[in-house]
């Protein structure tokens, strides 16, 4: 595979990804104008505002226009990279939005490779033992995973090890306010107490990631066990691997290097759309646990109406989608030799 | 090890699967011998047995098989006493397998040298350089064309022939001693399938191995091996030479498989398929010969005891109770 197809693949795969995010643009600014609410009366400076200061407001915020102008006049923006403005925090959408970033980063990569460290050995072992304990483990797991939501399990996990228990920090932000955050570089508190050489802050934030990060990777182990499992299943009883067992290769090549590779290819579709999920199910993991990320934010701005920040939210969500499928596909033909990247 | 004794000896081997469905009868009292260097072909019908007793002397058999009795003896170590680390050791080494449908045989995103060089790393100390160069000479030794090209080609570039190709340099790439060949040349185009046979004939003779050829082509069978085992329904009902097999057939299922082989010159009119079908093997009420409800000459001492494998003259062996 040569560099230049892979970068001529991307490229265009970029270019379709620009229609997408137009009609994402498109929809989230038609269902925020259908929801009930009516951001003036929300931002008006008393509990009971008058008729004539209403008017004034929605003139001021450009809501007097019609919507084909408002959304004109949106995209327009949108084309000189503004974002737009947050009534609530009286902030650039897209500072606010990079400033609280990686938060969320930090949260669900966390969590994701923690699921992926629990899930990926959980289905291999399920599935070259199947109805082994490690097998109905497995199904427990995943069968919980699947049915409880995250909010409920945040709100467990709090109650257990916060309130019970008491092994875990106040569940509220990033890291101790008495701690304080380290010195910012990448945002990501993990990282930059590292870069700060302060292994107390390291500690204090990796406290305070451990249980909404379990919360996250609850939620995403479910779908990367259950199809690791099924992939492995498949693979371990076709022809190539009967092959390497006739030629005695030792058990652990077998089943690594010759079916866990094999079996992969579907288990990072997988991981992708779970990756993606996860960007979504951090808007309740975030609020539950009060963590200053990007889907928090989201959240508290569809409670007043505040237009700009939710759809910002949601095209930024759209385009780390997008990049998180590119990426999908380009590790495709990392694994898989057969998949070619011509026009 | 003595030259007297059977390479690989098969005797009395009974082998059920436990299924939802029941028990399936799979194998019964089979038996047969293969002499070093020799090339025996077991035939029958599709679901006869024959690929599971292969997958029963590999012990690759999947976790439903139980295996009821019997014995298998290769090179006099008993292999189903034996440990499964033993038997492990066995495989690919001394005792190796080439399967139907060579390109799902192998690893479809592993470079076929690399394959051979897990192979040969996996029974030989042998550094990375020493591997790669002996697996190149594995590929040219197969008649593959430009093999040093050839060693960084996945499956999906290579031919049906070359596939097979191929996995005949996987399974031989540690000399063994016995080569299980399982319908190698399903799926390939004849004159593909007359070199893949050409090729094992030739590379078994060189070697002075012996090859067990599974087929359920009976002519095929004919022009290549030294002797013929006919399966059916799970049991032996023949085995002799092949020269005396095609030409003096004496169990009516074999007659019938003669009688279904086209041969040159012989009009479509000739050709008669076997009458019935294979039974039922979950059957409580199995014949004692499997043979009988498909059998003209049943009588009723078939009903009474299952016919036993009986030399009916020097190294012909017929499993009927009407073979005089």
């Amino acid at each position: 595979m040569s560099g230049g197809r892979w970068l001529g693949y991307a490229a265009r795969r970029l270019a379709m990804a620009v229609p997408i995010l137009l009609g994402v643009v498109l929809f989230t600014f038609v269902l925020m104008r259908l929801l009930p609410g009516d951001p003036a009366v929300f931002f008006a400076s008393s509990p009971n505002p008058s008729q004539a200061e209403l008017l004034a407001l929605r003139a001021k915020l450009g809501l007097d226009r019609s919507l084909p102008e408002q959304l004109a006049i949106y995209v327009r923006d949108l084309a000189r990279g503004e974002l737009g403005q947050s009534l609530t925090t009286g902030q650039p959408v897209a500072r606010d939005l990079l400033a609280r970033l990686p938060a969320s980063i930090e949260l669900t990569v966390v969590a994701f490779l923690l699921a992926m460290a629990v899930a990926l050995p959980l289905g291999v072992a399920a599935a070259t033992r199947p109805n082994s304990w490690l097998d109905h483990l497995a199904r427990v797991v995943i069968t919980a995973g699947v049915s409880v939501p995250t909010f409920v399990t945040g709100i467990v996990l709090i109650y257990l090890f916060y309130y019970l228990l008491g092994w875990a920090p106040d569940p509220t932000g990033r890291i101790d306010v008495f701690i304080g955050q380290p010195p910012r570089v990448t945002g990501l508190l993990l990282i930059d107490s590292l870069l700060n050489r302060n292994p107390e802050r390291f500690l204090a934030a990796l406290k305070q990631l451990a249980l909404p990060a379990a919360t996250m990777a609850l939620f995403a182990i479910a779908p990367i066990a259950r199809m690791t499992r099924a992939s492995m299943l498949g693979v371990l009883s076709s022809d190539f691997v009967r092959t390497a067992r006739a030629l005695g290769l030792p058990r652990r090549q077998v089943l690594l290097t010759y079916a866990f590779r094999n079996a992969l290819i579907p288990v990072v579709t997988t991981l992708g759309m779970v990756l993606s999920y996860m960007l979504g199910a951090n808007v309740l993991v975030e609020k539950v646990f009060a963590w200053p990320g990007i889907g928090s934010y989201a959240l508290d701005a569809i409670v007043v109406s505040d237009y700009a920040p939710v759809q910002g939210f949601v095209l930024a969500v759209s385009a780390l989608f997008v990049f998180l499928n590119l990426a999908v596909d380009l590790i495709y033909g990392l694994i898989d030799p057969r998949i070619g990247f011509e026009r | 090890m003595s030259a007297a004794g059977p390479l690989l000896a098969l005797s009395g081997l009974s082998l059920d699967f436990v299924t939802r469905g029941g028990r399936v009868r799979a194998l019964d009292r089979v038996g047969f011998e293969i002499a070093q260097g020799e090339m025996l072909g077991v035939v029958g019908e599709s679901g006869s047995g024959k690929s599971v007793t292969a997958y029963a002397v590999m012990d690759l058999l999947e976790p439903a098989a139980r295996i009821g009795g019997g014995r298998l003896d290769f090179r006099g170590l008993d292999l189903l006493g034996a440990d499964r680390a033993r038997l492990a050791a066995l495989r690919g080494q001394a005792i190796s397998m080439i399967f139907q449908n060579p390109r799902a045989a192998l690893n479809p995103i592993r470079p076929v040298g690399r394959q051979l060089v897990d192979v040969l790393r996996a029974h030989r100390p042998m550094n990375r350089a020493a591997a790669e160069s002996e697996a190149e000479r594995l590929l040219a030794m197969v008649r593959i064309p430009d093999p040093a090209r050839r060693m960084m080609a996945y499956p999906f570039e290579l031919s049906g022939g070359l596939c097979q190709r191929a996995m005949i340099a996987l399974a031989l790439a540690c000399q063994p001693a016995l080569l299980i060949a399982d319908e190698p040349t399903t799926g390939l185009d004849v004159t593909t399938q007359a070199a893949i046979m050409d090729l094992l004939r030739d590379l078994a003779r060189a070697r002075g191995m012996a090859t067990l050829f599974i087929t359920h082509d009976l002519a095929l069978a004919g022009d290549y091996c030294d002797r013929i085992a006919v399966m059916h329904a799970g049991q032996v009902v023949e085995c002799a030479p092949t020269a005396r097999l095609l030409a003096e057939p004496r169990h009516p299922y074999t007659r019938g498989l003669l009688a279904a082989t086209p041969r040159s010159g012989s009009r479509i009119g000739e050709i008669a398929a076997v009458g019935g079908a294979l039974p039922d093997l979950t059957r409580e009420d199995l014949p004692p010969c499997r043979y009988a409800e498909r059998c003209e000459r049943r009588r009723p001492e078939c009903d009474a005891a299952p016919p036993p494998l009986a030399e009916r003259a020097p190294g012909h062996a017929v499993a009927c109770w009407r073979a005089a």
